[in-house]
């Protein structure tokens, strides 16, 4: 384990540019950004497609084609394409990584409410919208969530390659030490990027707890 | 009120789920509609707070065609209660019950008060009010149901199947409760079941629809068990038809006879020499304790040390002729123990009694039948038949 005490240990590791706080700040960057906009598309175009039923093919033939495509080959694309002056080239296959999941949870959660459930909320008088969001939005939460949490995990951890194109994040110590054979700074990128993943799935499982309902989650509470 | 006028509904495939249906539903009490599966019946209902548009015809509420109006709108002032509750399950009961309040916009406050007195209306505990619809049971779910639909006191109340989920003794006091809000209330609802038994209990009048959406017969239950229109209202009325049609035929008039208890603190000499066979003992709260066997009477002492047979009894301001009948049914004697609404026993309906009510029932059964012209009459077992292939 001495190539841990290495990497952890030297303190020229944790300051600077290049040193571990400054690398997970940029990490944080591009994975929330990369999330953000994959929900920005995804999340109301699974809301819509499972509430008002139509363009649901479109989901089934663009995600499975999304599924397929690597990132690292899109990146080497959007790179070849774009040039490594602006963030697109990283952002971009991340989206195309991260929106997948949202889509389909997203979709499937509204779309699987109790029909019941429906016909009650419109029978007694909720339009549309509220329809969708006070009954079928709360009631598909938990899918919802899980979907943002199986994309959030899949960037962290993929935003690594984005010192493939020459910007920073965790995947720099990883990248860099490979060129110069330095294996504790690929090991210990590699424990951060872990590390971090887990934390985002910590958050969104308390995320989960603070913002379904009981009712939903059957959390049984003693009163 | 609410008109059907010539409403017909036909799916894009050709399904023609109401057929040319024509009826009214008069303010304030309760019209059933009843029939199979396939029979339009849940379609029609729906067609009034525009679930469903009809294809041709119109249906009006209070002269109004309801297709003038906005489905949402329209619906905020109509109860609707479906099968399953359809409660929200995000939702704490209070919150689910104040739904169509906040809709209109009433502050939050008054909703809440107002949820929390339907709570209690419709017989629950106001402490479930902070649950969550999965820690009640099914007939608590329903009740919410029910006191949801009434929160904004909409004059109109339309009930889908509400009851068939629960269990049949669940279901009967769901009923009861009904009949009890609807006697305070007086809304106009319709109500729509599969279950011939449910409709004769609580349909002011009842719509027996047929498969294809055909309207079969629409009356009042009493008419509708004497007279049934045709073979296939006959078939769907089912067995039993005239012993069931005693629940509409009043308990209150049979005659009493207040020789034939006894109290149980009486000496047995006090029944020696009685020519009856059987005594109605009572216990000191007037209540009654069962039937005595003049036969075997004891030589002394009081009708305390006496093995009493079991009996059934009937409350006579407010139960049936078929009441009446099952507590006679109940007894060895073969009569009936009339009590109060406080239990206490307040005579006895004698056989003979009760043979001359249902001589009378009988009579009045078959003048109403009578009227219908002949070859029309209920014993047509054509059309029974041809309902039966229908299904």
């Amino acid at each position: 384990m001495n190539w841990l005490t290495d990497f952890f240990g030297d303190p020229a590791h944790w300051s600077g540019p290049d040193g571990i706080p400054a690398r997970l700040l940029e990490h944080l960057a591009f994975s929330a950004a990369a999330l953000l906009l994959a929900a920005l598309i995804a999340l109301p175009l699974g809301l819509w497609i499972g509430h008002t039923g139509r363009g649901a093919y479109f989901i089934v033939a663009t995600v499975n084609v999304a599924r397929a495509i690597p990132t690292l080959g899109l990146l080497v694309l959007f790179v070849l394409l774009l040039g490594t002056t602006t963030v697109w080239p990283v952002l971009i296959p991340l989206v195309a990584l991260a929106a997948p999941p949202i889509l389909v949870n997203t979709y499937e959660g509204v779309r699987g409410v109790d029909p019941d459930l429906r016909d009650a909320a419109y029978g007694m008088g909720l339009r549309g919208g509220q329809v969708l969001g006070r009954v079928l939005v709360p009631v598909a939460l938990p899918l919802i969530l899980l979907g943002l949490r199986l994309s959030a995990v899949q960037v962290v951890a993929t935003t690594t390659v984005a010192a493939y194109a020459g910007l920073g994040g965790l995947g720099r110590f990883i990248i860099d030490g490979l060129a110069t054979k330095d294996y504790a700074s690929v090991a210990g990128g590699a424990v951060l990027v872990v590390l971090f993943a887990l934390a985002v799935q910590l958050l969104f499982t308390l995320a989960q707890r603070t913002a379904v309902s009981p009712g939903v989650s059957r959390r049984q509470r003693v009163r | 009120m609410i008109t059907f006028d010539r409403v017909t509904k036909r799916y894009p495939d050709g399904t023609v789920a109401v057929d040319d249906l024509s009826l009214e539903v008069p303010t304030g009490g309760i019209t059933v509609f009843v029939g199979p599966s396939g029979c339009g019946k849940t379609t029609s209902l729906r067609m009034i707070n525009r679930m469903i548009d009809p294809s041709e015809g119109r249906v009006l509420l209070d002269g109004v065609d309801v297709t003038t109006v906005d489905p949402p709108t329209l619906r905020r002032g109509i109860g609707y209660v479906i099968q399953q509750a359809g409660l929200f399950p995000h939702r704490k009961i209070v919150d689910n019950v104040a739904t169509v309040p906040q809709l209109l916009g009433w502050d939050r406050r008054k909703a809440r008060d107002r949820a929390m007195e339907l709570l209690e209306r419709v017989g629950l505990d106001t402490g479930l009010a902070n649950r969550y619809p999965f820690q009640l049971s099914g007939g608590q779910q329903q009740r919410v149901g029910v006191a949801r639909a009434l929160a904004a006191d909409p004059p109109v109340l339309l009930m889908d199947e509400p009851f068939s989920a629960v269990d049949p003794i669940v279901r009967a006091s769901l009923q009861d409760e009904l009949l009890r809000l609807q006697a305070e209330l007086h809304k106009t609802i319709v109500f729509v079941t599969h279950d011939i038994d449910e409709a004769v209990k609580l349909g002011d009048r009842v719509a027996v629809l047929q498969v294809g959406g055909h309207l079969a017969q629409l009356d009042d239950p009493a008419t509708l068990l004497a007279r049934p229109a045709d073979g296939f209202v006959q078939e769907f009325l089912g067995r039993d038809r005239g012993i069931r049609r005693l629940s509409f035929v009043p308990g209150e008039g049979l005659r009493l006879r207040d020789d034939l208890t006894v109290p149980v603190s009486a000496d047995v000499a006090s029944a020696r020499g009685t020519a009856e066979p059987w005594l109605a003992v009572v216990g000191p709260d007037g209540g009654p304790l069962g039937w005595a066997a003049t036969s075997g009477l004891p030589k002394s002492g009081t009708f305390e040390a006496v093995p009493l047979a079991p009996y059934g009894t009937f409350v006579r301001g407010r139960d049936s002729l078929r009441a009446a009948l099952d507590a006679a049914l109940l007894s060895p004697s073969g009569n009936a123990i009339a009590v109060d609404d406080s239990g206490r026993a307040e005579g006895v309906v004698t056989r003979e009694v009760l043979d001359e009510a249902l001589v009378l029932a009988a009579r009045e059964a078959s003048r109403v039948a009578g009227e219908t012209r002949a070859g029309e009459g209920p014993g047509e077992a054509g059309g029974a038949r041809e309902a039966a292939d229908g299904r």
